[in-house]
């Protein structure tokens, strides 16, 4: 049994062994990263200027096919940040990576089901990828209905065969997530190593377990969902379609209840990765860890009773929005009890602040900023002014590119040397962390006013009134490029430079989690022999 | 590095191709998928229905084949001992952990199927223009639709499927008193009461008074019963897999989570009947509340 550890390709192709696939993963998730950060930027750089003219001169085409050209962009660029960069990067990555060594344990409870949640993720990649090259709406390519295939955009607006592949794409990721979600949770159910009760679990172990949990109950119904889609278009059925007694809004209530999970399922395991990293540099262990693992099962749990607070403008019933205000904005609660318990955790602790601090403490800052216009727009009454305006799309972005993504770069920082061994040097990563955080913000920042102003979301031009705001947000996209760049550059001399050379513990008595007790790089299979933890009083 | 003596008594599994060979599997399917659905569309300049079934085909023979492959390793490792005590404890809660992602599959049949009979809808005629639809309360069951007398087969039904959740638990204790003989019969009426509860679904669909497209009442019923279906042809192989490794002698009456996973999955299915059952032959055949 155990023990065979192939080479060459079979190594990753036939892996068992969670370390692997966490490595592959990560990969997966940066090479994705990069094509859907290209995607923003062919966006960013049409909407420098008022009129269409940045798409039609690159790619030689008319203003028409630019106009579909951008739809479709938004489109990639939103379904490849969800399903291809931030979940596999913080769930499939740092989860596979880390959470069997945080537990205790020797491996995820499924090797073998776990490498094929993996290896989903490349052909569902792929589907995707065609799906923009092959006809969509008639005579164009692609799907531009944007990310959430709202009918009837995604039944007869797109009758080409470009939406049926999103959707199978959509079908394979989703297996993949289901996989991965039954493998954590019985790995931190089963495997936790003696002694290592729950409320004795690491946050990161915690949020990664509350995510699993997510997913389990909440893709089964967008996979629901995409698969009528798929029957309305090829088969007759008329679940979106009035003419068939059907109901277009249907589909936004089934899609919902999995996409508002689905943020949460993005968010929980970055709120697990700073909470390791606030106390690592704070020399602290962190504040109220009991109430921050229960105000994640909270965040958990409420985020399933929300998700119409994305149809405030469809008709809902004043009853059924006033609920969703209310239960919207109690999610409010356990999120303040996050906040201030980092806050507190870094109050009076002796704080070193090394490049995943600085992105953790952005993080925070970042997030509470995401997180409060995420109130604003909580209220029906608000949101019926800013519905599908910029106004979202900033808010979305401080909660996910300045919330999971910070947090995506926080984790890289913190355990490269654990992961290979090698050290980045700390002068590039804090210039790195300093150029992006300007970066994004330049980006986002002023996405508020444009929304506050009127401009609505997903539009190829817009009219000269919007024009310095949107000037100021692409000049932010390019420094943020410098910061994309810089990224590549560190880790790249990281990886392939610089000297192996990381201790066990490479952050020193802030660091108490099981992972800094192994060899950096771990070993193939780690804990033959358990350890112990009933004697321990950390987490 | 597997020098050092393991002392635990977890399952670490070898390095394997079928995950791999899974997902290529999956993805033919799903490409081939996409141009059998849609023959005219072209690839390259060939027209799908040159290759679309085909590779759907392949994908799927494929995808069997992978499945058997890498069950038949399962029981292989099953039947050499990797299955300590605290593996097959992970083994119970992935089954269960799976059977509830299927439970939410199901909620997204029913949501459809509640949606359309609580809040009955069609458009108000002439208009038509698709981003233009005012829609109207409409009766129920819609127009031109006759639905099922539930008495008459579903009920039929009904009681198969409840006699053959009688016939399985049976057939666990049997095993758990190691009484084999009984154990076969039983899981034997098992089988063939579920083959039996597909072929008269088959011919229940094949005397419909609705066809399949065109109306939300056949869309929400075919597809919410099309896919119990589907799962109850699964729930049936995976027994009848059951029933070949008790010939084989692989369950003891200690040991034998592979059938304890197979009657679960047939519990399951048979809850999802009874809420069909219930909901949809039942209430469904007429309007909400009356």
């Amino acid at each position: 049994m155990a023990g065979a550890t192939p080479t060459g390709w079979k190594r990753w192709v036939y892996s068992t062994n969670h370390k692997d696939i966490g490595i592959m993963y990560i990969w997966f998730a940066f090479f994705a990263g990069l094509i859907g950060f290209g995607m923003s930027g062919i966006i960013r750089m049409e909407l420098a200027e008022p009129g269409i003219q940045f798409i039609p001169s690159v790619f030689g085409i008319t203003e028409d096919q630019a106009r579909h050209m951008f739809n479709v962009l938004t489109t990639g660029h939103g379904l490849i940040m969800v399903f291809f960069m931030v979940m596999p990067a913080l769930i499939g990555g740092f989860g596979n990576y880390f959470v069997p060594l945080m537990i205790g344990a020797p491996d995820m409870a499924f090797p073998r089901m776990n490498n094929i949640s993996f290896w989903l993720m490349p052909p569902s990649f792929i589907l995707l990828l065609l799906s923009t090259f092959v006809e969509g709406q008639a005579g164009q390519p692609g799907f531009g209905g944007g990310w959430t295939a709202y009918a009837p955009l995604s039944t007869y607006g797109h009758t080409g065969p470009a939406m049926d592949f999103a959707i199978f794409s959509l079908h394979l990721a989703g297996a993949s997530s289901i996989m991965g979600a039954i493998n954590y949770i019985t790995t931190i159910w089963n495997m936790r190593a003696p002694g290592m009760t729950l409320h004795k679990m690491p946050l990161f172990s915690w949020s990664v377990l509350i995510t699993a949990v997510l997913l389990l109950l909440a893709l089964p119904v967008l996979a629901g969902a995409i698969t009528m889609l798929l029957t309305d278009r090829n088969f007759g059925t008329t679940f979106f379609d009035p003419a068939g007694g059907g109901d277009p809004i249907l589909f936004q209530h089934l899609f919902w209840f999995f996409g508002h999970p689905e943020v949460y399922i993005m968010i929980l395991p970055a709120f697990g990765i700073v909470s390791h990293i606030v106390s690592t540099f704070s020399k602290k262990s962190i504040f109220g860890y009991l109430g921050m693992a229960y105000a994640m099962a909270a965040i958990g749990f409420i985020g399933f009773i929300v998700w119409a607070h994305h149809m405030y403008t469809v008709g809902l019933s004043l009853n059924t929005k006033v609920y969703f205000v209310a239960a919207t904005m109690v999610i409010a609660v356990p999120t303040g009890v996050k906040i201030f318990s980092w806050v507190a955790t870094m109050w009076g602790g002796s704080i070193t602040f090394k490049t995943p601090m600085l992105y953790a403490i952005a993080f925070i800052l970042l997030f509470t900023v995401g997180g409060v216009t995420g109130v604003v727009l909580s209220n029906a009454g608000a949101d019926v002014a800013l519905h599908d305006t910029y106004y979202v799309v900033a808010h979305f972005h401080y909660v996910l590119s300045l919330g999971a993504v910070f947090a995506i770069f926080a984790g890289l920082y913190y355990w490269i040397g654990k992961m290979s061994g090698r050290q980045y040097p700390e002068w590039a990563g804090q210039l790195q962390f300093w150029v992006t955080f300007i970066g994004v913000n330049t980006i986002f920042f002023p996405q508020h006013f444009l929304g506050l102003q009127g401009m609505p979301r997903r539009y190829v031009d817009y009219p000269d009134a919007f024009t310095y705001w949107n000037q100021i947000s692409s000049y932010g996209y390019l420094i943020t490029l410098v910061g994309v760049i810089m990224f590549i550059l560190v880790f790249a001399y990281t990886l392939f430079f610089a000297k192996k050379t990381v201790p066990d513990n490479q952050w020193g008595e802030g660091a108490t989690t099981l992972e800094w007790t192994l060899s950096s790089p771990p070993p193939f299979h780690q804990f033959n022999e358990l350890p112990d933890m009933s004697k321990s009083t950390g987490h | 590095m597997a020098s050092e003596e393991v002392k635990h008594d977890y399952h670490l599994v070898d390095p394997s191709p079928w995950p791999a060979v899974g997902s290529l599997a999956a993805f033919l399917a799903t490409f081939g998928g996409v141009y059998a659905m849609k023959p005219d569309a072209t690839l390259f300049g060939v027209k799908g229905e040159v290759f679309g079934l085909y590779c759907f085909w392949a994908g799927l023979l494929m995808l069997f084949y992978t499945a058997f492959a890498w069950w038949k390793d399962v029981i292989k490792e099953a039947n050499t001992g990797d299955h300590t005590p605290v593996v097959r404890i992970g083994l119970r809660y992935g089954m269960i952990l799976f059977i509830a992602s299927e439970v939410m599959f199901f909620v997204a049949w029913f949501w459809a199927f509640f949606n359309a009979w609580l809040f009955p809808i069609v458009p108000i005629p002439d208009v038509t223009a698709f981003w233009d639809v005012i829609t109207m309360e409409a009766p129920w069951p819609p127009e031109g639709i006759e639905t099922f007398d539930p008495w008459h087969l579903p009920f039929m039904n009904t009681l198969i499927l409840l006699l053959s959740g009688t016939t399985v638990t049976w057939a666990h204790h049997s095993m758990l008193e190691g009484d084999r003989d009984m154990t076969k019969q039983m899981l034997w009426f098992t089988v063939l009461l579920g083959a039996l509860f597909s072929c008269l679904q088959g011919f229940e669909y094949s005397h419909a008074a609705f066809g399949f497209s065109g109306s939300i009442y056949s869309a929400s019923f075919y597809m919410a019963t099309g896919f119990h279906g589907f799962h109850v042809l699964i729930g049936t192989i995976f027994l009848a897999v059951c029933l070949g490794r008790l010939y084989k002698g692989h369950f003891s009456p200690e040991h034998h989570f592979g059938f304890e996973a197979a009657a679960w999955y047939w519990h399951f299915v048979d809850v999802v009947w009874l809420f069909l059952f219930i909901f949809i032959y039942i209430l469904g055949a007429s309007p909400f509340g009356g």
